[in-house]
C-alpha cells in the first residue's frame, strides 16, 4: 500500500462526549471545527467577493470539478496554477469529484466499473469520468482537500444496487489513491456509501479505515430520507471512524443538522442551503427562518436577527431587505451575506463552546431558541441521547419527546415533514440537494 | 448644504467647486458624479465595498424616491428617520431625483396638470406634489429635486410649453408646502424649445432654490442640439448655485455639460456598460490623448473591453494594470469571463466597482484640467482622439 504523505494535521483541542472541537492545519489555512464550508460551485460564491467571505469568516470553500470542468475547465485552472489562483481565494479549498451532480442532475448517466459516463451538458459530447482522471481533474485544481469518486445511489433506492455501489466506491478508492499525483499537498478523503444499511455501512468504513487516508466523508445523506436514519447514520460511522482524523457529514445542512451531527462527533459540512435559499427571501435565524417575502416583513423595523452582529443586520432592517428580496440583486447579495454569516457564528461557536466546555449548554440553548414550546423533534432527542447530552430542559414536560404536529401539517411525503419545520411549500428534494 | 465656485474658466462655462453636505466626511470637489442606485444602494457594489471606492468623490448618491414605492411605506422610514438611517449610509450625500433614467422614466404623455407620470416596476404612477413633498419629507435627503414634467424632444411646442408651465407651478408647491428636509433644486426644463428653456430658467431664478436640476436632456434630443439649449439656460442661472442634470451619461455628453457650466451629473452609463459586461479602459492622462497602450485589444474600442470575449478567457491581467480598484487590484480577466459565462452575480459586483472607480478618475482628472486652465485642450484632445480612433476601427473593419 501506498505511504500517504499527509498534508492535514488534526489537533483536538476539546471535547464533550462524542463531540470534538479541532484546529485542522492545511496547506493554505489552519481551520477550525465544526465547521460549515460555503459552496461556491462555479468559482464564486453568490456574489460576495473575497474579502466579504474573509471577513464573515469563512475558511474552508467548495468547488466542484464536474461544473469547473466545463467552465472554464480544468486546463486553464491548471494554466492559472490552480482554483485558488484563478479566484484568488487565500483561505482553503475543497473540491467535490461531481459524482453527485452527474447522478443527480443528468438523466444520461451510466455507471460501469469503469466510470460514469455521461453526456456534458455544454456540447453534449458523451463524456466518461473514471477514478482516474478525476483525481487528476482535482489534482489540476489544486484544491486543500480532494474527494474521491464514489458510485452515488439515491438513498430511496433500495435493494441490491446499495451493494454494488458500495464494494465498488471501495474499489474506486484504491484506484483514486494509485491515480494521486500530490499527496503532499492535496488531502484525498474517502467517502463512506452504504445508504441507510448499517451493516454495508460498516464494511465500508473498516475498509476505508484501512486505507489511512487523511480524512473522511459519509456520504449517500442529504437526500431526503428520514431523519430519524439520518442520524443514525452518522453516529454509526463517527463511532467507527478514527478519532484523530476529520469526518465530513457531506450535503448538510440545515443549522438543526449541524448542531445533532456535531454532537454525534462529525467536523466539516457543507450545504447550498444558506446561500441558495437567499432567492426565496429566507434568512436564517436563531428561531430558525424568518421569510422576509411576506407581507408582515413590510413594517418590521427590527434587524433581521437582533443578536447578529453582521453587517447586514447591524445596518439594515426587515422591512428594507423585505422590499429588495425577490427583485433586486443587492436583496440576494445582503441576504447571502447574513446567512452565510449566521452559518459562521454557529461553526465558532460550536467549537468555541466545546473548547471551553459549556458545549452542552450551547446545545440547550440553542434548542430552547429554536422551539420554544419545548417542542423538540423526537429524533434530535434521540439523538441527544446517543450523544450523551441532556436536553430534559428544553422538553416540554411530556412522557416522550413528540413530534408536536398537528394532522394537518403532517403530510405523506417525508418532505411536507420538512416543509412544514421550515414552514415553506417550495422545498422539494431536487432543488434543496441537487447540486453542491 | 454649501456651495461655492473656486475657480471659473473665462474660456468656457467650466468651473471648480467645493459642495458641502451634512452628512459627507470631507467637502466635495466638483464637477462630481452622482453614483446611481436602485433603492437607495449601488446595484451591485455591496455597502461593505462601498469605502473602497475614492473618497469623498464616490460619498454622493443619486436615489430616486419612486424606487420605495414598491414595498416600503414612507411612514416606516420616517420612523427609521430616514433614508440616511435606513440605508446606513450615514455618510453618503443623498439627491432625491424621481427619474433614475432606467426604471422611473418619466411618461409625457400620462402627465396631468395635477402631476408628472413614470413608467415605473410598480406599473404607472401620477404623482403629485403633495405626495412627492411627503416622501421627501420621510426620506429627508440633502438635497431634492422638484417636480417637473419632462417632455421627450418629438412634443408639440404647445405641449413643451405646457410643460414649462406645470414644472414652475410645481415648484412653487413644493416650496409652499416645505417639507423642512434638505435643500432644494429648482426644475429647469423647455426640451429643445430655445425660448422655453430661457423662459423657464429666468422664472426658476427668481425662486429662492439652494440649486438648479436640468431636466429634459437625455430624453431624444440631438447631441449637437444640447449645448446652445444648456448656454440658453446657464446664462441666466445665478453663477453661485450647484447645478445638477441628468440624462448626459457618456465621456463627451460629460465633458459638452462641464463646458456648459454644469457641477453635478448623475448618469446611468456606468450601469449600462456594466450589464453589457463591459469595463471602462479608457485613457485618464492629463492631456486627453486617448492614443493609450490597450488599442491592440480584440474586441474593444480602446475606450472599453467587453469581458465577454473569448480573447479574454486565458488572460491573466488585470482590466487595467495601474488601476488601484478592488477588482483590478483583485482579480484578472480571464475570472471575470469566466463568472460572466457562468451568469454570477460577481461578475456584475465586480464590473460595477472598477467602472465606477474609473468614471470618478475621470472627473478628478477634469477638475485638474479645469484648476490649471488647461480644460478646453483636454476636452479637444480628448474628442479629437476618441474620433479619430473610432474613424480608424471603421476603416479597418
Amino acid at each position: 500500500m501506498k505511504f500517504l504523505l499527509l498534508c492535514l494535521l488534526s489537533q483536538i483541542l476539546g471535547r464533550f462526549n462524542r463531540a470534538r472541537a479541532a484546529q485542522l492545519t492545511l496547506p493554505h489555512f489552519v481551520c477550525q471545527t465544526p465547521l460549515f464550508m460555503p459552496v461556491g460551485t462555479q468559482g464564486t460564491i453568490k456574489g460576495l467577493t473575497n474579502n466579504e467571505l474573509e471577513r464573515i469568516g469563512c475558511q474552508i470553500i467548495l468547488g466542484n470539478t464536474y461544473h469547473l470542468a466545463l467552465r472554464p475547465t480544468f486546463e486553464l485552472l491548471e494554466e492559472a496554477g490552480g482554483l485558488h489562483n484563478f479566484m484568488n481565494w487565500p483561505r482553503a479549498m475543497l473540491t467535490d469529484s461531481g459524482g453527485f451532480q452527474m447522478v443527480s442532475l443528468l438523466h444520461l448517466a451510466d455507471i460501469t466499473e469503469e466510470g460514469v459516463t455521461f453526456q456534458s451538458p455544454v456540447d453534449g459530447k458523451l463524456m466518461l469520468l473514471t477514478p482516474e482522471e478525476s483525481i487528476h481533474i482535482h489534482n489540476r485544481i489544486r484544491a486543500d482537500i480532494i474527494m474521491a469518486l464514489d458510485d452515488v445511489v439515491k438513498t430511496t433506492i433500495t435493494g441490491p444496487r446499495i451493494k454494488e455501489a458500495m464494494y465498488r466506491t471501495l474499489r474506486w478508492i484504491h484506484r483514486c489513491i494509485a491515480a494521486h499525483r500530490r499527496p503532499h499537498d492535496q488531502n484525498l478523503f474517502g467517502i463512506v456509501q452504504g445508504g441507510l444499511d448499517p451493516v454495508l455501512k460498516d464494511i465500508c468504513v473498516k475498509s476505508l479505515v484501512d486505507c489511512n487516508l487523511p480524512g473522511y466523508a459519509i456520504g449517500g445523506l442529504a437526500g431526503g430520507e428520514d431523519k430519524d436514519s439520518f442520524w443514525r447514520v452518522v453516529a454509526q460511522c463517527t463511532a467507527a471512524l478514527p478519532e484523530d482524523k476529520p469526518r465530513y457529514v457531506m450535503g448538510v445542512g440545515y443549522p438543526l443538522d449541524i448542531v445533532v451531527c456535531s454532537a454525534l462527533g462529525a467536523d466539516m459540512y457543507d450545504c447550498v442551503y444558506p446561500t441558495r435559499t437567499t432567492c426565496f427571501g429566507t434568512a436564517l435565524i436563531p428561531e430558525r427562518v424568518l421569510k422576509l417575502k411576506h407581507r408582515a416583513m413590510a413594517d418590521d423595523t427590527q434587524p433581521i436577527d437582533p443578536t447578529c452582529p453582521c453587517m447586514v443586520c447591524k445596518n439594515y432592517i426587515r422591512t428594507y431587505i423585505h422590499c429588495l428580496v425577490t427583485k433586486d440583486a443587492m436583496g440576494s447579495q445582503l441576504l447571502s451575506s447574513h446567512n452565510l454569516y449566521y452559518m459562521m457564528r454557529l461553526s465558532r461557536n460550536l467549537h468555541t463552546s466545546i473548547v471551553e466546555g459549556r458545549f452542552p449548554k450551547f446545545v440547550c440553548d440553542f434548542l430552547q431558541t429554536m422551539f420554544p414550546k419545548g417542542d423538540v423533534l423526537e429524533w434530535v432527542c434521540n439523538a441527544m441521547e446517543v450523544a450523551g447530552i441532556d436536553i430534559s430542559s428544553c422538553c416540554a414536560p411530556f412522557p416522550s419527546c413528540q413530534e408536536n404536529y398537528s394532522s394537518d401539517e403532517i403530510g405523506t411525503n417525508r418532505f411536507d415533514k420538512v416543509n412544514a419545520y421550515f414552514g415553506s411549500s417550495m422545498y422539494t428534494r431536487e432543488s434543496f440537494y441537487s447540486t453542491r | 448644504m454649501k456651495f461655492a465656485v473656486k475657480k471659473a474658466l473665462s474660456s468656457s462655462g467650466a468651473r471648480v467647486g467645493v459642495l458641502e453636505v451634512g452628512s459627507c466626511p470631507a467637502p466635495i470637489e466638483t464637477p462630481a458624479l452622482l453614483l446611481a442606485t436602485r433603492k437607495g444602494l449601488p446595484h451591485f457594489i455591496s455597502p461593505e465595498l462601498l469605502p473602497s471606492l475614492p473618497s469623498p468623490d464616490s460619498n454622493l448618491l443619486q436615489v430616486s424616491p419612486l424606487h420605495f414605492l414598491e414595498g416600503l411605506s414612507t411612514t416606516t422610514i420616517s420612523k427609521i428617520g430616514g433614508l440616511h438611517q435606513m440605508l446606513g449610509l450615514k455618510q453618503h450625500g443623498i439627491a432625491a431625483v424621481p427619474r433614475d433614467s432606467i426604471q422611473c422614466l418619466p411618461e409625457s404623455k400620462a402627465a396631468t396638470r395635477l402631476g408628472a407620470s413614470f413608467e415605473t416596476p410598480c406599473g404607472r404612477l401620477l404623482i403629485k406634489p403633495k405626495d412627492y413633498i411627503e416622501m421627501i419629507s420621510c426620506m429627508k435627503p440633502n438635497i431634492w429635486a422638484s417636480l417637473a414634467d419632462e417632455v421627450p424632444a418629438w412634443v408639440s411646442e404647445k405641449r413643451n410649453k405646457t410643460s414649462v408651465d406645470r414644472t414652475l407651478r410645481w415648484l412653487d408647491d413644493c416650496i409652499s408646502l416645505y417639507p423642512a428636509a434638505g435643500s432644494i433644486f429648482g426644475a429647469i426644463v423647455g426640451g429643445t424649445s430655445l425660448e422655453e428653456r430661457k423662459r423657464c430658467a429666468e422664472e426658476v431664478a427668481k425662486r429662492n432654490v439652494s440649486g438648479y436640476w436640468i431636466g429634459g436632456f437625455g430624453l431624444g434630443e440631438g447631441i449637437d442640439e444640447r449645448p446652445a439649449l444648456l448656454r440658453e439656460v446657464m446664462d441666466i442661472l445665478p453663477d453661485e448655485k450647484p447645478r445638477l442634470t441628468c440624462g448626459l451619461g457618456l465621456p463627451e455628453e460629460i465633458l459638452q455639460g462641464i463646458a456648459a457650466g454644469i457641477d453635478l451629473f448623475d448618469s446611468t452609463y456606468i450601469y449600462s456598460l456594466t450589464l453589457g459586461g463591459f469595463a471602462l479602459t479608457f485613457s485618464l492622462d492629463k492631456s486627453g490623448e486617448q492614443h493609450n497602450l490597450q488599442s491592440d485589444q480584440i474586441g474593444s474600442d480602446s475606450t472599453k473591453i467587453n469581458l465577454r470575449a473569448t480573447a479574454y478567457r486565458k488572460d491573466m491581467s488585470p482590466i487595467l494594470e495601474n488601476c488601484t480598484c478592488y477588482t483590478c487590484q483583485n482579480h484578472t480577466k480571464a475570472y471575470i469571463n469566466h463568472l460572466l459565462n457562468v451568469h454570477e452575480m460577481l461578475a456584475q459586483t465586480l464590473l460595477e466597482i472598477h467602472n465606477t472607480h474609473h468614471y470618478l478618475r475621470f472627473f478628478h482628472v477634469i477638475r485638474a484640467a479645469i484648476q490649471d486652465g488647461s480644460f478646453e485642450e483636454f476636452r479637444q484632445a480628448f474628442l479629437e482622439s476618441r474620433r479619430e480612433h473610432f474613424k480608424g476601427e471603421a476603416i479597418s473593419t
